[in-house]
């Protein structure tokens, strides 16, 4: 039996991504965890997060749990979600400068003030809602209709330096990247596991994902 | 532009049952809330909010089990709204399955429970609920006050600035419910709506009086809206919400058709 671990590091709700998990692949053993034997055991790693990304690394660093997730980021599949994925670039505007992981050199930065659709309504932060995702090809996408919507919810994206590893944008206005990908990495801005039928395929890919591209 | 306007049924859960009123008597039962949250999941609702009246403290528990068995078959956002209080409560709700929380009276009695909440939770889980009722006098410039208790209790506060500093403590999404329309079925106080959803960066759900699907456009088109809520046209399958989203999409709002 496959296992999957999802990170514990005190940011946010857990169950609603376990039971997803669970739900798309019964057969797989998904625990929550929080130490790093636990992690590094896993075949696979779901890196969540929710809330301010100064609390998210310093919980981070308190518990070590930085270089597990690097480590991860190097040997197994690993899938960032949300503040998880913010949290792999190498830093973030968010409470004034906020250095992350570096997985994915690049920076995180907020929304621009007064945003206008093409119709000149203004556009609430945060980014709340189903939105349209156009993907690049990749294992992590199998079975899901090209510019299905997925959930969103986010004042602040992702900008990697490498454009490369864009694999996902949506439009908010302008088009941001809403999946990374490299090697065996893989991280989403919106929320799989709040994102119905196309979300639970893209956990059910993760779950049978060798990490190869 | 690709983010749709989301369309929201609400249960009004009493003691484990969904129950709708008009004008908040003439209870009716409308079912099993699992049951109907499947349902409205099938159609396609982009998220499902549940809002407990159960009147008594001990009974509280029954929505806890609603919304975790909700959420582990329904995988889109669920909010729990009715009598959270303390921090304690919104850990419950979420532990339970639920993404956000509705705060309520709470917040009118102690603003900074909010902003407590949006401390330890993050904003994107804290929605704040406002019940506002229109005081004005015609000719008058439209002015609209939070009321509580169910719209009995007026409190003297302004509803747009209430808005604002709701916001400015950690909400992250306004829930507005117009109590001169909630449960008449004459459609949302527009004119109350967009002065909100103009006001505030965050987005705004409309709530009260939906009685057909053109209200629901209204309150995008007119309102200003994010997001609709209704409850009674969707229970008694008047409406499903499939059909609620192609007559939006018929008038040229952008929705999520799966």
């Amino acid at each position: 039996m496959s296992s999957v671990a999802v990170i514990d590091y005190g940011m946010g709700n857990l169950h609603s991504i376990a039971k997803a998990l669970q739900h798309a692949a019964p057969q797989v053993d998904v625990r929550i965890v929080s130490d790093a034997d636990a992690i590094l055991r896993a075949d696979r790693v779901v890196f969540p997060g929710v809330g301010a990304i100064r609390d998210c690394m310093q919980a981070l660093n308190r518990s070590g749990l930085s270089s597990v997730i690097k480590s991860v980021a190097e040997t197994r599949p690993l899938l960032g979600i949300c503040l998880g994925m913010q949290a792999l670039l190498t830093d973030s505007e968010e409470n004034g400068n906020t250095q992350c992981l570096n997985v994915f050199p690049g920076h995180v930065v907020h929304f621009p003030e007064s945003l206008k659709d093409k119709a000149g309504n203004s556009l609430k932060i945060p980014h709340m809602g189903w939105n349209r995702v156009h993907f690049t090809p990749h294992p992590l996408w199998q079975g899901i209709v090209q510019d299905s919507r997925f959930y969103f919810v986010h004042s602040y994206y992702a900008r990697p330096d490498d454009a490369s590893v864009i694999a996902a944008t949506a439009e908010y206005p302008d088009p941001f990247a809403c999946a990374l990908a490299r090697d065996n990495v893989f991280a989403v801005q919106f929320h799989p596991e709040k994102s119905q039928m196309a979300g639970l395929q893209l956990l059910r890919n993760f779950l049978q994902w060798n990490g190869q591209v | 532009m690709s983010l749709a306007k989301r369309i929201i049924p609400c249960l009004d859960v009493d003691n484990g049952r969904v129950v709708k009123g008009v004008k908040f008597v003439d209870i009716r039962d409308a079912g099993d809330p699992v049951e109907i949250a499947r349902r409205y999941d099938r159609e396609g609702a982009d998220e499902i909010t549940f809002l407990d009246i159960t009147a008594t403290h001990h009974d509280r528990d029954t929505i806890v089990h609603v919304v975790e068995q909700v959420a582990s078959e329904v995988f889109i956002p669920l909010t729990v709204g009715g009598g959270i209080r303390t921090l304690d409560d919104i850990r419950r709700m979420l532990n339970a399955g639920a993404d956000k929380v509705g705060i309520n009276s709470a917040a009118v009695f102690n603003p900074e429970f909010v902003r407590e909440a949006a401390e330890r939770f993050g904003s994107q889980c804290i929605v704040v609920a406002i019940d506002a009722k229109k005081v004005s006098q015609a000719g008058e410039d439209n002015r609209w006050e939070i009321f509580t208790h169910g719209g009995r209790k007026a409190t003297g506060i302004d509803a747009v600035e209430w808005a604002k500093k709701m916001v400015a403590y950690g909400a992250g999404e306004i829930l507005l419910t117009s109590m001169d329309r909630d449960g008449t079925r004459e459609g949302f106080d527009l004119l109350l709506t967009r002065a909100i959803s103009e006001a505030v960066p965050v987005p705004v759900i409309a709530s009260g009086g939906v009685g057909n699907l053109d209200h629901l456009a209204d309150g995008v088109i007119e309102g200003k809206a994010d997001a609709v809520l209704a409850a009674s046209i969707f229970h008694f399958a008047e409406y499903s919400i499939q059909q609620a989203k192609e007559h939006m999409a018929a008038r040229g709002i952008e929705v999520r058709l799966t």
